[in-house]
């Protein structure tokens, strides 16, 4: 992993976002509170406006640097959970060999598992673990059976595309929306539609570099 | 949408700075993190510190002062602090005995006071209000909200620290309290983030929502506009079936609107809910009636129920000279 992969990742997932306002916007209003769409919003310029700072990083500092950063500055659920997943990914960084597949999807495994335990969360609870950690699973597993990259990528975004829509059928029993019980059934969760969107960016640019 | 903006990136820094300079003999005003400390430092006393979201003033930073909070860490509207806050501001105020922090449950604000509480280098403890009776399924694990109930915490909580008890002490009557206290609330309108521009939920002209909470989150049920008793029939068994006071409690009632609702009709509120209490065989002897804890522009309300024993009430009485509440000093 580069730290200029990683810049680059940034301004892509801050486009994307936007991109997606109107959806991701709409999801929020009607099972959430209306500020997650402003706290990735916030986030992802953060990370942007960081740039110059984080250029000159070995790619576990600038990680680091991004997940405290971002516990100061988004708030609300998604700071503690995106910072823990940052630092949690920045240490496993330092600690292995990034270059393989394997050892990133190492890593991104560590920031998952960063975000149960914050969170003490985990699959079918309508939130972004639903996403996150069904496509953490097939990374590490595709990786390890050194399945072709380009290959690999593509089913990670049906992953990702699946476990967001999965949440559409879920009682929620974590985040906002566990307030709602049976009223969040048939509203896909907001937080697992970023977390695809952020997914099918990082996998997209991967595909190409 | 039509609001008192300037910018929309500065409202919560030029509101912070409007109530500073209003109230400067009670509190002092730190930006980049921002919280809110007490003018004058006090010694020997646990320091109590609470925070949330902004948009439910004058909850926390109107209850800075002598016999309520030490500091106030005021997040985004509707979104909780971060810790970085929480830790500037128990560096500030800490003065030996301890931090106890007041937090409302909801899984961000959880989250940021627990990573906060963690890399504090203070003996510390964390009082959680869940008051709020409209989540009805206890097995959602995030569990009940923290609404209008936590002023009541707070100020007795307050109370009992400016006596010099210590950190544990204080817990306990913070977790006593909210045990005893309970609230639901019903919003007539929505209301709107300013950063969103667009109310949070619809709510047509014949609807109300029974148990919304403080951020416009939806509650129990969407039902057709009622009369006040009928809607204060609901949230008072609502409340009382949680809370199953034994016959003769004695009880405080508060009526807390969300800003949008006057105070004229908060009244009628408690006009019809002290009639349903009495008839249910209890005595409220204390009282609070106002917007203590709001949702932004929402018009509604909520009632909140305390049953009183002599610690509590005592700790209710004692002087407080905070923006939003002053008695007795």
């Amino acid at each position: 992993m580069k730290t200029e992969f990683i810049l680059a990742a940034a301004e892509a997932v801050n486009a994307a976002i936007l991109a997606n306002e109107a959806e991701i916007e709409s999801l929020d209003r009607e099972i959430g509170d209306g500020d997650h769409f402003i706290n990735m919003k916030r986030g992802c310029a953060t990370i942007v406006s960081m740039r110059e700072e984080l250029a000159t990083l070995p790619p576990d500092t600038a990680l680091q640097k991004i997940g405290m950063k971002l516990l100061s500055t988004i708030g609300g659920a998604s700071g503690p959970l995106l910072g823990s997943f940052f630092i949690s990914m920045a240490k496993a960084v330092k600690e292995q060999d990034t270059t393989s597949l394997a050892g990133i999807a190492a890593a991104f495994a560590a920031g998952v598992e960063a975000i149960k335990s914050r969170g003490k969360s985990d699959v079918g609870e309508k939130t972004m673990l639903d996403v996150l950690i069904p496509v953490s699973q097939t990374f590490t597993r595709l990786a390890a059976e050194g399945v072709e990259r380009h290959d690999l990528l593509e089913v990670l975004k049906r992953e990702a595309e699946q476990g967001m829509r999965s949440t559409r059928d879920m009682i929620a029993t974590k985040g906002r929306a566990a307030f709602l019980g049976e009223r969040a059934i048939g509203h896909i969760d907001p937080g697992a539609k970023s977390c695809q969107v952020i997914i099918q960016t990082v996998c997209d640019l991967a595909g190409r570099h | 949408m039509k609001k008192f903006i300037n910018r929309i990136d500065d409202l919560l820094v030029e509101s912070l700075s409007g109530f500073a300079a209003a109230h400067r003999d009670l509190v002092t005003l730190h930006l980049d993190p921002n919280y809110l400390t007490r003018a004058q430092k006090p010694n020997n006393k646990v320091a109590l510190i609470s925070g949330g979201g902004s948009g439910h003033e004058p909850l926390h930073t109107g209850f800075i002062g002598y016999g309520m909070l030490d500091a106030a860490c005021p997040g985004h509207v509707f979104t909780s602090p971060t810790p970085d806050q929480m830790l500037e501001a128990a560096q500030a105020v800490e003065n030996g005995k301890g931090v106890l922090f007041i937090v409302k449950n909801y899984a961000g604000d959880i989250m940021n006071f627990e990573m906060a509480a963690e890399m504090l280098p203070f003996e510390n403890a964390t009082v959680v209000t869940s008051d709020d009776v409209a989540v009805e399924n206890s097995t959602y694990t995030t569990g009940r909200r923290g609404v209008a109930g936590t002023v009541i915490v707070e100020k007795c909580v307050g109370s009992l620290a400016e006596t010099g008890a210590d950190l544990a002490a204080c817990k306990a009557l913070g977790d006593k309290v909210n045990s005893r206290t309970a609230s639901m609330g019903v919003a007539l309108t929505s209301c709107t983030v300013p950063a969103a521009g667009r109310p949070t939920f619809d709510l047509d002209n014949h609807e109300l929502e029974m148990g919304v909470g403080i951020h416009g989150e939806p509650g129990r049920r969407r039902e057709p506009m009622r009369t006040a008793d009928e809607i204060v029939a609901d949230l008072v068994d609502a409340i009382l079936d949680d809370l199953k006071p034994p016959q003769d409690s004695e009880v405080l009632l508060m009526v807390n609107g969300f800003t949008g609702t006057p105070l004229m009709e908060l009244y009628v509120l408690y006009n019809s809910a002290a009639r349903l209490l009495q008839e249910r065989g209890l005595h409220i002897t204390r009282s609070l009636v106002g917007d203590y804890t709001t949702s932004l522009e929402m018009a509604g309300a909520s009632i909140t129920v305390c049953l009183l024993d002599d610690e509590i009430r005592q700790h209710w009485d004692s002087p407080v000279h905070t923006a939003a509440l002053r008695w007795g000093k």
